[in-house]
């Protein structure tokens, strides 16, 4: 018995000591006071110096865009360092093009507050905002595939491009104990400025959507920032191809709607690949924009589509169709949402057919 | 043991080199040895760490473990021990020296958990060394897997990758290198001999 409680006293003590010692130093050492931070020469903010640019911006409500919640594995949250971030980290190396490590672009997550920093970030990145909201419908689209309405709160408008994404923040549930953050696009139409409708995929044991499939009730609270991304229509009248897989329905969905309202005389034909025809959803809403619209096309493709589903619609992969839908590459722009495979399968056949303008956002 | 401490410094750099006689730490030996900036790195932060480590486990177990009778936590005590250094000493270089941080600190955690650091400890204790003589032996000891590592990453520099039949690069011609390394190493063998 002595022996045992020797045993742990001794490795508890032990411990103890260490960790003390380690809380110690870490208050005193890396306590960095506070750190003024430059954004574009135009304002200046003031942080507690330790955590990482990043966080410290979003403190202040500044948001830059993440995909992974700031773990370096996205590379989306790039910032032009100006002065005091200190030397580029191995970490960082990978996400940046010759020209971008030329310009000094860093990725937020990576550089830590040490110091007075000096920074240019985008200008629309001050719209983007922190908005609470209430979940104000929840639908099934497929067995795997649910829309979600989110009624805006505080603040109750939000402004944004259809096509643009946003991080929805999960709450604690279960043995998940950390909120994280992931992207969506945003689906509903953006002339609707007091809510916004996400069209989410569950992906096994994925920490999110366990969250909004399983957990996620109507009259729930919950809080997202937004809106985030390059990806959304160019104004330009050339011909659409749109491409999308799955769930990548949810940015084309609101596009279409805006482009109904405002009836847009660009033609259009939108590339739409799942499984089976359980995996298709939204069909009624692409047939009404078929007759509503000018010139538009939904061309749903079945990469396994079973005997017994009776589909007599075109089959495999999505790539091989795109040429006898082309006119002029040169007036046609390509816009793609979906996995990376799908991604880049298109974006290679687009290249090879001529196409030049070509726009994605890829959710890392 | 009655072995003069800097022969023990130096044999643990040639003749029983950790790494090329022991095959010790070679996780990231293996991972990291693609560039010479980055070896350099890994190496000194190797060195440094044994250094120290080296002689707070023999502290700690000579003057905890075997007054106390508990000789047999050393394996999770030197662990302890090890991990809380190393997360003092990366707060102690992000602090003072950031220069230092960006071409050592970022290995550190890497260390942790790098089975040489905590052999050495092991070695140490069985072969019953003196406080001077164990951190002659954790100094040397580093210093001999910064060389092997430093070698590794001459040597991969070197080969060109192109030339080598399909899946012998990386990994695999990094271990035949290593083989090779640790067969000349044999040759300073009959200078001195500790184990």
């Amino acid at each position: 018995m002595l022996i045992i409680i020797n045993n742990v006293l001794t490795f508890v003590g032990l411990s103890g000591v260490l960790s003390t010692i380690i809380v110690i130093a870490d208050y005193f050492l890396a306590n960095y006071g506070d750190c003024k931070i430059d954004i574009n020469g135009k304002r200046e903010i003031t942080v507690k110096g330790g955590s990482s640019l990043l966080t410290s911006l979003a403190e202040k409500d500044i948001f830059v865009s993440s995909a992974c919640g700031g773990r370096g594995t996205c590379g989306l949250c790039k910032v032009k360092g100006i002065d005091g971030c200190g030397p580029l980290l191995p970490t960082e190396k990978p996400y940046m093009s010759p020209k971008e490590l030329e310009e000094g672009i860093r990725l937020s997550c990576q550089v830590k507050v040490k110091r007075d920093l000096k920074i240019e970030i985008p200008e629309s990145i001050f719209s983007i905002r922190k908005y609470k909201s209430v979940v104000t419908a929840i639908e099934d689209y497929t067995y795997d595939i649910k829309r979600i309405e989110f009624k805006l709160i505080e603040p109750n408008e939000i402004t944004f491009k259809a096509g643009q994404y946003v991080q929805l923040e999960s709450k604690r549930y279960g043995k998940v104990r950390q909120p994280v953050m992931r992207a969506y696009s945003v689906s509903s139409n953006p002339s609707h400025t007091d809510y916004i409708e996400l069209i989410i995929r569950k992906v096994p044991e994925g920490i999110m959507t366990t969250f909004t499939h399983d957990h996620l009730k109507e009259k729930d609270e919950i809080s997202f920032t937004g809106p985030f991304g390059d990806f959304y229509i160019r104004d330009t009248g050339t011909d659409m191809f749109f491409v999308a897989g799955g769930s990548g329905m949810a940015p084309f969905k609101g596009m279409l709607e805006e482009l109904n309202e405002k009836k847009s005389k660009r033609r259009i034909v939108f590339f739409f690949g799942a499984r089976t025809t359980k995996d298709l959803f939204l069909l009624e809403e692409m047939k009404k924009f078929e007759e509503e619209m000018h010139d538009f096309k939904f061309i749903p493709i079945l990469s396994h589509p079973e005997p017994n589903d009776g589909w007599d619609g075109l089959t495999g992969y999505i790539p091989p169709y795109f040429e006898e839908h082309l006119r002029d590459p040169k007036n046609t722009e390509g816009y793609l949402c979906g996995n990376p495979g799908l991604l880049n399968a298109s974006e290679k056949r687009m290249r090879e057919l001529g196409i030049e303008d070509i726009y994605y956002d890829s959710f890392g | 043991m009655e072995i003069n401490s800097f022969v023990i410094f130096i044999a643990a750099i040639f003749t029983s080199n950790i790494l090329l006689t022991n095959f010790l730490g070679m996780c990231s030996y293996l991972s990291i040895s693609k560039d010479m900036e980055a070896s350099a790195g890994l190496g000194m932060a190797v060195f440094f760490v044994l250094t120290f480590t080296s002689g707070l486990n023999y502290l700690a177990y000579h003057y905890i473990l075997v007054p106390l009778n508990l000789v047999y936590l050393q394996y999770i005590i030197f662990i302890i021990v090890i991990a809380a250094f190393v997360q003092l000493l990366e707060l102690v270089i992000e602090r003072f020296s950031p220069v230092l941080y960006y071409s050592l600190g970022i290995f550190l955690p890497l260390i942790t958990v790098n089975c040489a650091i905590f052999g050495i400890s092991l070695f140490m204790i069985i072969r019953n060394y003196t406080f001077i003589q164990s951190i002659a032996f954790g100094a040397g000891s580093g210093l001999g897997w910064l060389l092997a590592i430093l070698a590794l990453a001459g040597i991969r520099g070197k080969v060109r990758e192109k030339m080598l039949p399909k899946g012998m690069n990386n990994a695999a011609i990094s271990l035949i290198i290593t083989g090779i390394m640790a067969l000349a190493f044999i040759g300073f063998s009959g200078v001195v001999i500790i184990q």
